[in-house]
């Protein structure tokens, strides 16, 4: 089997699978308990808590927990549009959001709130330009991915945090799920970001459990209310062992990201070069830094992109169809549409995303595989 | 910037005189144990200045580590290069650069002992200034009050750059004022109490009170924890802990109810008394703040200071409570002094203590109770822990979680 699918999610580490176990069965006391088990519990999330922090040079009351990268966004959104409603009900993303920023401003929209769409260009990122025309004395938020989930699009984080230095009150959210540990930390964790999501099981954590990097100073309202935990800002009793794995993950990924990050770009890079020399295909993703090195998008002319998927599945390769969360909806590519890409060559898209355990045996494999099926593919197409 | 090597200058012991030698000797005790884990550096305490000579430890975290240490008025960081011009000019324009924000200026001072050297001291100054100037778009020269005068030393064993000066953090060397006991609840003032006792030189030993079952073990492992917090100024502490559980209960039973923090108090003062003759002490330090709180009159004090002639220590007496916050978190230990641990004067703690307790009273009262004999018992439980930088207490598991993680 070749996986090929690591934006949707990631296997677990076995090392990681270990600590979650060894913690599940040793470590089950409830932190807030004042009883011995709870204090033990309570001094291995902090630990945790303080390594995360550590490895993303923040403070340790920046982190707080979540249950997943959708939780994350869904607090920074709503937790601003709550906590600022006084001060203005604007807010700025990009079309190019995960739905879990899309829904989440249409639900808002529903309430009253407005929301700015920023545009992106033929590569899917938005213009600096464009923001500044946008932000005006209302606006509360502006939330903005760092590498876009379907194409690997890097977004001018920097350049965002320039125009905003201007807006000091306005709330910088950067989705960092696709980003981290894949050589762009220093973009979304720079000066200017109050908030930032992240997702456990894209990097071999598991799954329902991310967290938020919230900057001292700055404050949104919890969503979930209750026994007062995370600071009273996120109430429900801590998964401890998912916390724990999620720190020895994040680890892990960060500790060789520089040589992971080659690793994967020298991957893409081989498919990239190969497909490339075929006439249907066209490559949404490109090689260059401002592109993720392991996302890879690209879309064979006239055959839809469930059918490709298919195919190379039944040769044992996994991939997908743009991103895991619309791929079952038989909807069109959201990032390439607003990309205007034509209609029917965005349902012809896929994606195939990389982690630093795939190798170059992999990528040739993929290669033999994909030569077989795009002769294939052509026979039925010039029918 | 990596830098090569630290000069430390001293602070007020250079006018102590004939003790001179003392103070330093002891100064260069404390920075060698103060930077344990750093097992390249090598740190020669000379009769002016300190040297240290890095050997590629990394100079930030030792920078980290030296401006904790008292006795220490500030200190350099410098680059060590060879006798070598192109290499002195690269090095200082990248020393330059890092402090440049626009608008800066800057001189050159040459010092030279090294008489050999191809350029004099002029000559280096006007190569060196001019070379800056050239390399550093935007910056001037200014030879008064420049804001960065980068210091260049020509020696015999190469030649030294330097540019920045931190402050140190004062105050003599610990251990050459004597020893104090620190009586160390679990509060915010007695820490900050025996920092600004070991600021002034005192080698401070911790007299922990603890009343199980009570107080948890969490409680005491609260005090280790701030004891550790106080080891980066000296490097290592002693922690003494006493069992005061029978005379707590003791006094309950036979003490009227306004009267138990005095009495409390009385007993704590014998006991920290005694530990400190047993083991050379010459004071008691304790975290008192007058009017804080209702037992911390001057009646008060007189009614507990009657058990003893050995001198009780207030650094804290005259600060206002954020006064005393402010130092705490400074030397960070607020956060952990207001973790919710019951302690044993939080734990019998009477809903009324008297404000102005009489000391006749307080001698009748407490002639009640069998005090030498509840003080012998609680000497002979005493256990000492020696306490070291980095330690934790509060979370036991801490290395064994580091291995889950």
């Amino acid at each position: 089997m070749i996986y090929f699918d690591n934006s949707a999610t990631t296997k677990i580490a076995p090392e990681v699978l270990d600590t979650y176990n060894k913690v599940s069965e040793q470590v089950w006391g409830n932190p807030s308990s004042l009883n011995n088990l709870g204090e033990v519990a309570h001094n291995l999330l902090e630990q945790s808590r303080q390594q995360i922090a550590s490895l993303l040079n923040v403070l340790e009351d920046e982190i707080l927990f979540t249950g997943s990268g959708t939780e994350g966004d869904n607090w920074v959104i709503k937790g601003t549009a709550m906590a600022k409603m006084s001060h203005g009900k604007h807010l700025i993303t990009t079309t190019v959001e995960h739905p879990a920023v899309m829904n989440t401003m249409a639900q808002l929209e529903q309430l009253g709130f407005e929301v700015t769409y920023l545009p992106v260009d033929d590569e899917g990122r938005i213009n600096v330009e464009d923001l500044k025309a946008a932000l005006r004395s209302d606006t509360i938020l502006v939330s903005v991915m760092a590498v876009n989930n379907e194409i690997g699009t890097v977004q001018p984080l920097v350049e965002i945090g320039n125009v905003l230095k201007d807006y000091p009150t306005v709330h910088f959210h950067v989705d960092a799920v696709q980003a981290i540990g894949k050589g762009v930390q220093e973009a979304f964790m720079s000066d200017r970001v109050d908030f930032v999501t992240f997702s456990g099981h894209k990097f071999h954590a598991p799954r329902g459990v991310g967290f938020i990097y919230s900057k001292r100073g700055r404050h949104i309202e919890p969503l979930l209310t209750g026994g007062g935990q995370e600071h009273n800002l996120r109430s429900g009793t801590e998964n401890v062992p998912a916390i724990a794995g999620m720190s020895k993950a994040l680890r892990l990924l960060l500790e060789n990201e520089t040589e992971m990050v080659t690793k994967q770009k020298t991957v893409k890079e081989v498919v990239f070069n190969h497909i490339n020399e075929f006439g249907k295909i066209t490559t949404f993703s490109k090689m260059q830094s401002n592109f993720a090195p392991h996302i890879l998008c690209f879309a064979i002319e006239g055959v839809r992109g469930e059918s490709i998927v298919h195919a190379f599945e039944s040769e044992g390769i996994y991939i997908s169809t743009t991103s895991a969360c619309s791929s079952k909806k038989n909807q069109a590519s959201g990032t390439l549409l607003a990309m205007n890409v034509p209609e029917a060559l965005a349902k012809s898209a896929v994606r195939i995303s990389f982690d630093e355990n795939n190798t170059l045996e992999e990528a040739k494999e993929f290669n033999r595989v994909f030569d077989i099926l795009y002769h294939k593919f052509e026979k039925i197409n010039s029918k | 910037m990596q830098y090569t090597e630290i000069m430390v200058r001293y602070g007020e012991l250079s006018t102590k005189g004939k003790n001179k030698r003392n103070f330093i000797d002891r100064l260069g005790t404390n920075v060698r144990n103060s930077l344990r884990g750093f097992d390249d550096l090598v740190v020669k305490a000379n009769r002016d200045r300190m040297h240290i000579n890095l050997n590629g430890d990394d100079s930030e975290l030792v920078m980290q580590r030296l401006s904790q240490v008292f006795g220490i008025q500030n200190f350099s960081p410098a680059i060590r290069v060879e006798q070598d011009l192109d290499a002195v000019k690269e090095t200082a324009v990248a020393m330059v650069s890092e402090q440049f924000v626009k608008g800066t200026t800057f001189k050159v001072n040459t010092r030279r002992s090294d008489h050999d050297f191809e350029l004099d001291t002029n000559e280096m100054n006007d190569e060196l200034g001019g070379w800056i100037l050239d390399h550093v778009p935007g910056i001037t020269v200014k030879m008064k009050q420049p804001d960065i005068i980068l210091r260049v030393e020509v020696r015999a064993n190469g030649i030294f750059l330097s540019s920045e000066t931190r402050q140190g953090a004062g105050g003599l060397p610990v251990g050459t004022a004597g020893k104090g006991m620190l009586m160390l609840s679990g509060g915010i003032d007695s820490p900050v109490a025996g920092y600004l006792g070991m600021k002034r030189g005192v080698s401070m030993e911790m007299v922990h009170f603890f009343s199980p079952p009570y107080t948890s073990e969490q409680a005491l492992a609260k005090a280790k924890e701030l004891t550790v917090k106080l080891t980066p100024y000296v490097g290592t502490i002693q922690f003494i802990e006493v069992p005061f559980t029978e005379i707590q209960e003791q006094i309950k039973h036979d003490v009227p109810e306004p009267y138990l923090m005095t009495i409390t108090r009385r007993f704590m003062l014998r006991l920290t008394e005694k530990i400190a003759e047993l083991r050379g002490g010459l004071a008691i330090f304790n975290g008192e703040s007058l009017g804080q709180v209702a037992s911390q009159t001057l009646e008060s004090m007189v009614a507990i200071n009657d058990v003893t002639t050995m001198p009780i220590i207030r650094p804290v007496v005259s600060m206002d409570k954020n006064e005393i916050i402010d130092v705490a978190k400074k030397i960070d230990t607020f956060d952990l002094s207001i973790k919710p641990f019951e302690d044993c004067c939080t734990i019998f703690a009477p809903p009324a203590p008297k404000t102005k307790p009489r000391l006749d009273r307080s001698r009748e009262f407490e002639a009640r109770l069998d005090i030498d004999g509840l003080i012998e018992r609680a000497l002979a439980g005493v256990k000492v822990t020696k306490i070291h930088i980095g330690e934790e207490y509060l979370n036991e598991n801490s290395s064994l979680f580091a291995e889950l993680l």
